[in-house]
């Protein structure tokens, strides 16, 4: 099987959907002629045209509102953000017109569109670029919210977004850009709303979603071969809608819990797994759910503490040692 | 047709309106947007406008009334009609019933709650820590993982502590009855009847406890014989004092009152053994809980005075007393029966001249009065007297409480009850 | 095109008596007298419906906002009777005119408002929030200017699928100073999207009159200027001269793909909306002028009797039906039931509204 980037498999998902349905179009800042700011759409306009692959002004609520209103007819767009972090300029589109219009409508109405970015922190580029909105965006009913953390899961992943017909926001990372793994040529979808178990384990499970998957498993790894402790992770890819069995079935088993995310604490994703945990799995908990989250303050800049502030494997095998005492 | 026009809702917070003034009379012609008089609303004076246009038929309400949202002010129809009652349709509006929530989809009432079983106490009164697994682990093995030591942080008991108890060989008492079939009494009669008396709830529970202290906790046994001579001179010294002051409702001291309070001095002096077993942890305990035993015709049970090395003798007197008197009359709180940190018992009224207790749970160590005797013995100048003497026994807990602090305890109690006044410093 | 000199609201709205000077346009002389009635129809009948409105809001029954079209008949009465096949529209929340020039009908529109299952959104959306696909009618939005992303969006869908439409995205002028708008004039120029802007300029931005909250360059629409697109001004009172002057938008957009700023002066007689006690902004003479003089029903009305298109008794006729149309709405509301607590949690994805064997997402979508 080949291997290939993230990016690349991304590229990949894109490519494929175009081919497949004429009415897909990118849209974006620098994703045509410059071949994207982070090299994701790479080629994708020499391929397909000008019409197929478009370059916007920098105008998020302009353009991601025309995306929307060209959804309302038919057209698939896939939108850019050169970073999440972009989004609250167009937050009115992508919450109130996107999440909204079809329950206004009564049904009438449906709006078929892909939003995808980067939404990590991590690269020393400071607040303002580094925010990690899934859980927001997720509380919103009428929007879809995923997080791919491999190659695999983010062509299977972007595909079913580009094919769902509700509005679906992909949250990419650019440190995992680089990262490779086995990636099928055949067309092949991972559905939303399924979770993933990337190791299994018996004394403790980690519940993670996008890059702090990759963190958890490098924790398990130490957890397995300095403390003899067996760690099952437990990647939940889609934010909204949520895998509750897979997590709750591993819970059962181990009877131990660790969120790990890159949401600061309050109210991140882990904040809605963690009452799901206690509120369907409480007679199985051994100890109180744990949560390694980033450091609560706005990102920042110095990269040896942006290091400290995100989960990394040291953060989250202390953690785990809680958990397990 | 006539329209009934009713006081109108001018703003979302309006409930009632004043109607200030009329511009129109009855039978005068209005048109759709005409003014017809003016509104005061708790915001302010607004023009009532004309939304049906016709014939004025006749007027309500008249100026100055101050009616609520929804009255008929006017009515307003074809010149000539007559006018209809109010409270007479404008059509009452059909406005169906709202429809009753049906119970598909979310339902809005919580579930009823699971019947939650009392939480389970540890011996010290605390709430127990236990963890819902465990906690689920012993409801299915049938132990009281409340009196589990726990081995999980802040003393929770969890699931391995519940698997190791669960596989520690016959510490739980056969929960069905034990067969203890003996030959009846050749002449037919006996001491007393032969009959299965029922165990109730003091006696399950004494038994239960009992059994467990005994088989989980090491035991170790020391013995100090305390010249009671002092103390009874002293205590009869105080109760004249107390009975002169007080009347016939004075405060009587006990002798159990004064080692309760030499106790208690005892453990400031010794804190090793004010503590309990916490399996990976000793705890100690900044409070010193006093509980006693008290006799009660079908058992026995122990009542705790708290903080009372912060009490004077006559405070835990009056306090003993109350407490005896609460068990008697089974008015005793939950809270008066746990939380100790040590406990006294005291045969002497019985005439035992000495005995060993079975040590209270979680407490590291049970003190064992005997009655005071006269024994003859050898004093300082080697002569042979008559001794008023006491044994008091200690049984400690040896994983916490090791014989030198036992010894050491004892020493300072037997100081202590031998100079009654070293309790006053 | 015009290249007026300043204008301000409401002094352009000054016109001659007399019959309009855009009646012999050929767009409006292609008009059958049947279809001048018709035209005329559709007028009264927005205003009796907004007005029966008044009367539902003030026994309590309908909550939230209403934002009432009368006095703005003309604008989506002239424009919306113009369109084709593949020319759609867009608006924001003053939307009930636009909604029954399209075809809505006043019985799923008034049990819509009084938040009935029976409304054209089923009770979900209210007064803010009509929507007619079908008819080409994208709603109905809350957020000012919101909706002008979604209008080039709308455009963009037409040139990309190779038809010849338009799309014709209103707004009020208090919406042209936020920023999608002029993302959306941008989007609009760079890209040659065939979309109308039109902005239907009734003077006031809720409270604040256009000159105390508009900077701008003599009238809201030569901003266009700015962005290199083409622009006009109408008297929103005439409905021929909005007909004669947005067909010539409408070619723009149909065969060149151009975009157009239409700015159309209008007035509304009653408050933004009827939480607004509009006294502190303007007189009661000012709003008896217009009433008397410049109500673009009154002055079709009176061009229609002029051209001998209608006779007195035909007008009285088609007002009093529509009268009652509105009062039957109103019952038609009232009888209706609302949704049920099951209805809250349906529409909200089209995945799950539409299970079947090809769906693929799974999971929970809808928390508890």
């Amino acid at each position: 099987m080949p291997v290939i980037s993230y990016r690349e498999a991304l590229r990949a998902a894109m490519r494929e959907e175009l081919k497949r349905d004429e009415k897909v179009v990118l849209m974006g800042e620098e994703v045509a002629q410059f071949n994207g700011a982070y090299k994701v759409t790479e080629g994708l306009l020499k391929e397909f045209g000008p019409k197929r692959v478009v370059d916007t002004p920098i105008s998020e609520a302009g353009f991601i509102g025309l995306g929307i209103g060209a959804s309302m007819l038919g057209i698939r767009p896939v939108m850019e953000l050169m970073f999440w972090s972009f989004s609250y300029v167009a937050f009115d589109q992508i919450v109130n017109n996107a999440g909204n219009i079809r329950y206004m409508s009564g049904g009438l109405i449906n709006c078929p569109i892909v939003i995808r970015g980067p939404a990590n922190g991590g690269t020393n580029v400071g607040a303002t670029h580094s925010h990690t909105p899934e859980a927001i965006l997720a509380s919103h009913p009428g929007i879809k919210v995923v997080c791919p953390a491999t190659p695999y899961d983010a062509k299977g992943l972007m595909k079913a977004a580009i094919r769902d017909n509700d509005p679906v926001y992909v949250m990419e990372n650019t440190i995992l850009y680089n990262d490779k793994g086995e990636v099928p040529d055949e067309d092949y979808i991972v559905p939303l709303g399924v979770a993933d178990v990337k190791r299994a384990g018996t004394d403790l499970t980690i519940v993670a979603h996008g890059r702090a998957v990759i963190t958890s498993l490098k924790a398990a790894e130490i957890l397995e071969q300095e403390h003899g402790v067996s760690v099952e992770v437990v990647d939940l890819r889609s934010i909204r809608p949520l895998d509750e069995e897979t997590v709750l079935a591993s819970v059962r088993k181990t009877h131990r819990v660790l969120l790990v995310e890159e949401n600061k604490p309050f109210c991140g994703v882990d904040a809605q797994v963690a009452y799901l945990i206690q509120s369907k799995a409480f007679d199985d908990l051994d100890a109180p759910i744990h949560r390694v989250s980033s450091i609560d303050a706005p990102q920042i800049y110095c990269k040896r503490m942006e290091d400290q502030q995100l989960p990394n494997p040291a953060r989250v095998v202390a953690e785990a040692l809680k958990v397990l005492a | 047709m006539a329209e009934i026009i009713d006081m109108p809702k001018l703003s979302d917070t309006m409930s009632v309106g004043t109607l200030v003034k009329w511009n129109v009379k009855e039978g005068q012609t209005v048109a759709f947007g005409d003014i017809l008089g003016e509104v005061e609303t708790d915001k302010a004076t607004m023009e009532l406008s004309c939304t049906v246009p016709g014939t004025i038929l006749k007027i309500y309400a008249p100026a100055g009334a101050q009616l609520p949202v929804g009255a008929p002010i006017c009515a307003i129809g074809k010149a000539g009609e007559a006018a209809p009652a109010p409270g007479q349709a404008a059509p009452a509006p059909k406005a169906a019933a709202p429809a009753i929530p049906e119970s598909t989809g979310i339902p809005c009432v919580p579930p009823a709650p699971a019947a939650s079983t009392a939480p389970a106490t540890q011996s010290d009164g605390s709430r127990a820590k236990v963890s819902p697994y465990a906690k689920r682990m012993a409801e299915k093995a049938a132990i009281n993982a409340g009196a589990l030591a726990g081995s999980g942080p802040g003393g929770r008991v969890v699931a391995r502590d519940v698997a190791a108890a669960a596989s520690a060989p016959a510490v739980a008492a056969p929960a069905g009855p034990v067969n203890v079939a003996v030959a009846p009494p050749a002449d037919g009669k006996g001491i007393q009847p032969d009959a299965d008396v029922p165990v109730g709830g003091m006696r399950q529970t004494i038994a239960r406890r009992l059994l467990e202290s005994k088989v989980t906790v090491p035991h170790f046994y020391l013995e100090v014989e305390v010249d009671a001579a002092p103390l009874m001179a002293m205590r009869e010294s105080l109760n004249k004092r107390l009975a002169e002051a007080g009347g016939a409702d004075a405060v009587k001291l006990s002798v159990n009152d004064f080692i309760l309070k030499a106790s208690a001095e005892a453990l400031r002096r010794v804190p090793a053994v004010n503590a309990s077993w916490a399996g990976t942890s000793i705890r100690q305990h900044s409070a010193v809980h006093l509980s006693f035993g008290v006799a009660l015709g079908d058992g026995l049970v122990t009542p705790v005075i708290r903080d009372a090395h912060a009490k004077t003798l006559k405070d835990i007197a009056v306090e003993a007393k109350s407490l005896i008197g609460k068990a008697r009359s089974k008015k005793l709180t939950p809270n008066e029966m746990s939380g100790s940190t040590f406990t006294v018992t005291n045969l002497g009224m019985y005439g035992v001249t000495g005995f060993f207790g079975i040590i209270n749970v979680p407490n590291a160590a049970i003190l064992s009065v005997g009655a005071t005797i006269k024994k003859p013995v050898v004093d300082a100048h080697d002569r042979l007297v008559v001794g008023h003497r006491m044994v008091i026994g200690l049984s400690g807990d040896h994983r916490v409480v090791d014989g030198a602090n036992g010894a050491q305890f004892l020493q300072a109690l037997k100081q202590l009850l031998e100079e009654p006044a070293l309790m006053l410093i | 095109m015009a290249t007026p000199a300043v204008l301000t609201h409401p002094e352009s709205l000054k016109r001659p008596a007399g019959p309009s000077e855009y009646a012999k346009h050929p767009v409006n002389t292609a008009l059958s007298k049947k279809e001048k009635v018709a035209l005329y129809t559709k007028m009264a009948r927005i205003r009796h419906f907004e007005q029966r409105c008044i009367r539902v809001y003030q026994q309590g029954k309908i909550g939230g906002f209403l934002h009432l079209y009368v006095g703005q008949e003309a604008v989506a009465a002239g424009t919306i009777s113009l369109l084709g096949k593949h020319d759609h529209l867009i608006t924001g929340y003053r939307d009930h005119g636009h909604a029954l020039m399209v075809g809505m009908g006043m019985n799923e529109c008034m049990a819509e408002l009084t938040g009935k299952v029976t409304g054209c959104s089923q009770g979900k959306g209210g007064s803010m929030h009509y929507f007619a696909p079908d008819k080409n009618y994208w709603g109905g939005h809350g957020i000012v200017g919101g909706q002008a992303p979604l209008g080039t969006g709308l455009a963009y869908a037409v040139k990309y699928m190779g038809l010849k439409g338009s799309c014709l995205a209103y707004m009020g002028d208090g919406a042209v100073n936020q920023g999608a708008v002029h993302e959306a004039y941008n989007l609009a120029a760079l890209w040659d999207l065939p979309i109308i802007f039109v902005v239907e300029n009734n003077g006031y931005s809720m409270g604040t009159s256009q000159e105390r909250s508009t900077a701008h360059p003599g009238c809201l629409a030569k901003r266009a200027e700015g962005y290199g697109m083409a622009w006009d001004v109408i008297n929103g009172h005439d409905v021929y001269e909005v007909r004669a002057k947005t067909s010539e938008a409408l070619k723009r957009a149909h065969e060149e793909s151009k975009p157009t700023v239409l700015e159309i002066f209008t007035y509304r007689y009653y408050g933004h909306s009827m939480a607004d006690p509009d006294k502190t902004y303007r007189d009661k003479e000012e709003i008896k002028e217009y009433r008397e003089q410049k109500d673009p029903v009154l002055l079709f009305e009176k061009e229609l009797l002029a051209e001998k298109v209608l006779t007195p008794e035909q007008v009285q006729a088609i007002n009093e039906a529509a009268m009652a149309e509105a009062d039957e709405a109103a019952a038609f509301a009232d009888a209706s039931p609302d949704p049920t607590v099951a209805d809250i949690t349906k529409h909200i994805y089209w995945e799950e509204d539409n299970r079947g064997p090809k769906t693929t997402s799974r999971g929970t979508i809808i928390f508890e």
